[in-house]
């Protein structure tokens, strides 16, 4: 027995709560853990794109020339699933026009050259004692609140489940099973009122009166400062969960604090389940309490391959070059820059690119932290089909893939694949296990969806 | 873009995961060479220096097997990646003290050639190549491969037979405690357990191996060996002399958890090696041999893509 099952061994008698499978990966938190968040200037110009958030891009209200104070709607969102954007600095809209986004896409955004002003156009202030649901998720979709980390899905959207389904549990997400992240850990250490004020307010717009906070038990200080101020009532409890990647996904975090398996196909919802965000429930806060929309991303800046690493408040739509540069710049090791964290976070080839609200984090990785890529054969030693915490067998589905046997690959359960990488990560053999099924996946759902036609 | 900014700048663009946990098949293979250190102590230590040339014969004719075959078939030579050492420290570890070298050099060649290189080399191969190679002396040479030697510090200096098969041919039980130090006559690398577990546990705690395979399969032999015993401990050995002898620790550590021949999913090892004892047990006491480790691994060896296809896991969160 391996010392990671030892442990879970352990675990499993002293009623630990994990999920089965998954991986564990260098932290890397120490290189910005103890870094409190700090402001990052503006710069001359700010690029904002008009497709922040998954759903439809939002449509801009302003012209070349407009005059644009802090906090100001720039864009509308569009139809149901979409979010407005609003401008982090006053300026002058300089141009709206394609440019290159964090995939590397160009696509349209607005850009706004800065001017030194001290004055905002937030929305109005509102007291949380008195104000209603329905008013609380309009004003997370006037705010543009979109979540983040993940797929940057319409917060607001997740407020409002169909009316059939009663939903009696709120989980916030406070995991941060990434490895080099520490932004959702320096929010919870530093504005813990803010975050528990944000999960009373989606507690009200659920209509719901209790909430668990899952966090790894590797941030033992962030859980014993929830503890403290969440002492005395008990609506809101934090759940230490084992550190383990990836705890922090919805199946497993659910399973972990639950115990409930969501099964392929079904959705939180299914289980009466809201999951959200620490960074977005503070999110909410700032938009309810202070009007404040989201116009900032606040992201860890980490990895061997910049020399002054940072948690840092950025302005939406600041150019990735800029937020290197102020982070002491990239030093000759680096090989690779990611966006977000380093299992599910997208390679970058384009500095130039300007971070979204949904950016968690950047990463400059140096060599020695990505490793090589040469894969050889697969030696069927099993370690992807015990690692995957899904229970799937990544070799086969990756196998199948590559004989182009897409339906048996479906059948195989491809499509319940969640890509969290966990099984390239473990592969002795350097397979890139999950990048062949990510493939595989779009012609299984081909196929999958011809068959529905026909 | 703009380059003018940041000139040095080379990016690499594979998609996530962006970090590996760093193992390789490289390390883990000569984690298992490491691995079969203490045994190769003990066959010095039993049987004598001059055994080395066993184990370095049967090495190098795996090298150069592998060496020859790779460069007829044009492929890139892999002999750094630390298998055929493996392979070839195995199938040395488990002949006779004394035996040719000639005889070694040819199982080795066999091992090579047939056990992996004809399935497409390493990944690809069924059954596990130092068994193959094995099995064919066996058949070609089945005077030499068993004729024993006695240990060095043995207790009782006429019985030069193994223990099963003094216990088959000649009714006789040999005690339990040389068994577990070595002192007794058998394959090379075979007599003391204590070597072998330690390199066993050694490969499991460092993860190399998989836990399930040795525990089903001694589980199994208790089981198997403790019914037997039970239904007449005057003709059946008790189930602890059959953990310790012959093969069994040998096969249950370093043979039956070679990755690429046995299952790759949990439930499928547990089964693999709870059936590999079920055989053992009765080869050993039905059948015409003395020992039935090498047989009853290489015929799971055979079942495994069956074993893989019926123990798929169930799909997290899905009912079946
Ligand atoms: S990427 Fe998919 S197959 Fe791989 S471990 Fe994650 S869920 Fe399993
Ligand atoms: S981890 Fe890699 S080598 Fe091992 S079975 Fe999976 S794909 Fe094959």
């Amino acid at each position: 027995m391996r010392i990671s099952e030892v442990f879970s061994l352990i675990e499993i008698i002293a009623m630990k709560k994990t999920f089965k499978g998954g991986v564990h990966p260098h932290e890397m938190k120490a290189l910005t853990e103890k870094k409190a968040f700090e402001k990052m200037p503006a710069g001359k110009q700010v690029i904002l794109p008009l497709s922040q958030h998954l759903g439809k891009s939002a449509v801009p209200i302003v012209k070349k020339g407009s005059i644009i104070k802090k906090g100001e709607l720039i864009a509308n969102g569009d139809g149901f699933i979409s979010a407005p954007v609003h401008s982090p600095i006053s300026g002058v809209v300089s141009k709206i026009s394609q440019n290159p986004n964090l995939g590397g896409i160009y696509k349209d955004a607005v850009i706004i050259d800065v001017k030194e002003d001290e004055e905002t156009d937030y929305l109005s202030a509102l007291n949380p004692e008195t104000i209603t649901a329905e008013e609380i998720i309009e004003r997370v979709k006037t705010a543009g609140i979109v979540g983040q980390g993940g797929a940057a899905f319409p917060t607001y959207v997740k407020l409002m489940p169909p009316k059939d389904k009663k939903i009696d549990l709120l989980i916030i997400n406070g995991c941060e099973c990434e490895p080099y992240l520490t932004r959702d850990y320096r929010f919870m250490i530093e504005t813990p009122e803010k975050l528990i004020g944000g999960i009373k307010l989606i507690m009200k717009a659920l209509g719901i009166n209790k909430a668990n906070i899952g966090i790894e038990d590797n941030k033992p200080e962030a859980i014993k400062k929830l503890n403290e101020k969440l002492s005395g009532q008990s609506e809101i409890e934090v759940k230490s969960l084992k550190t383990k990647y990836p705890q922090g996904a919805e199946k497993m975090l659910i399973k972990s604090i639950t115990g409930k398996e969501v099964a392929p196909g079904k959705l939180p919802l299914d289980h009466g389940i809201v999951i959200q965000n620490i960074g977005t429930a503070c999110s909410v806060y700032d938009a309810v309490v202070n009007g404040i929309p989201q116009i900032e991303a606040f992201m860890t800046v980490s990895g061997l391959g910049i020399n002054e690493p940072k948690n840092l408040i950025v302005n939406v739509g600041t150019p990735i070059n800029e937020i290197l540069d102020y982070c002491g710049g990239v030093n000759e090791k680096a090989v690779k820059l990611v966006a977000g964290g380093p299992m599910m976070g997208v390679a970058q080839s384009d500095f130039n690119a300007p971070i979204t609200k949904a950016t968690s984090g950047l990463l400059v990785l140096t060599h020695e932290e990505a490793g090589d890529n040469e894969a050889s054969n697969c030696l069927r030693c099993g370690k992807c089909v015990e690692a995957c915490p899904l229970d799937l067998m990544p070799t086969k589905l990756a196998r199948l893939t590559q004989l182009e046997r897409f339906e048996e690959a479906e059948e195989a359960g491809i499509l319940v694949c969640m890509e969290c990488g966990t099984c390239t990560f473990q592969c002795p053999a350097n397979i890139p296990l999950v990048q062949w099924i990510r493939l595989g996946k779009q012609s299984a759902l081909k196929i999958k969806k011809e068959k529905q036609s026909a | 873009m703009d380059n003018a900014v940041n000139p040095t700048y080379r990016l690499e663009l594979s998609s996530s995961p962006h970090i590996h946990s760093r193992w390789t098949v490289k390390q883990s293979m000569w984690l298992v060479n490491l691995a079969l250190l203490p045994s190769i102590i003990s066959a010095v230590i039993f049987f004598g220096i001059f055994q080395l040339s066993i184990l370095f014969t049967s090495v190098v004719f795996c090298l150069l097997t592998e060496a020859a075959i790779k460069y007829l078939r044009k492929r890139q030579i892999t002999l750094m990646d630390g298998s055929a050492v493996i392979t070839g420290l195995l199938l040395g570890l488990i002949l006779p003290p004394n035996f040719s070298l000639v005889s070694t050099a040819i199982g080795a060649v066999v091992a090579i050639a047939l056990g992996k290189e004809i399935f497409g080399g390493l990944g690809n191969n069924i059954f596990n190549p130092a068994l193959v190679g094995r099995a064919f002396l066996q058949a070609a040479f089945p005077v030499g491969i068993t004729t024993w030697h006695q240990p060095n510090y043995a207790l009782d200096s006429v019985s030069s037979a193994t223990p099963l098969a003094a216990l088959k041919f000649d009714k006789v039980l040999t005690d339990i405690t040389p068994m577990f130090w070595g002192n007794i006559s058998g394959s090379l690398g075979e007599t003391s357990a204590l070597a072998v577990i330690i390199g066993g546990l050694f490969l499991i705690f460092i993860g190399v191996v998989n836990w399930r395979v040795p525990v089903s399969m001694i589980v199994g032999m208790l089981i198997f060996g403790s019914i037997f015993w039970i239904i007449d401990p005057v003709i059946y050995p008790s189930p602890f002399f059959q953990l310790l002898a012959g093969g069994f620790m040998f096969g249950t550590f370093f043979m039956a958890t070679d990755w690429v021949s046995s299952p790759l999913t949990s439930r499928g090892m547990l089964i693999f090696g709870f059936l590999i004892s079920f055989i053992v047990v009765i080869i050993r006491l039905f059948g015409g041999l003395p020992e039935g480790v090498m047989y009853a691994i290489l015929l799971m060896n055979a079942f495994v893509p069956l074993i893989n296809k019926y123990t798929s896991p169930k799909i997290f969160g899905a009912e079946k």
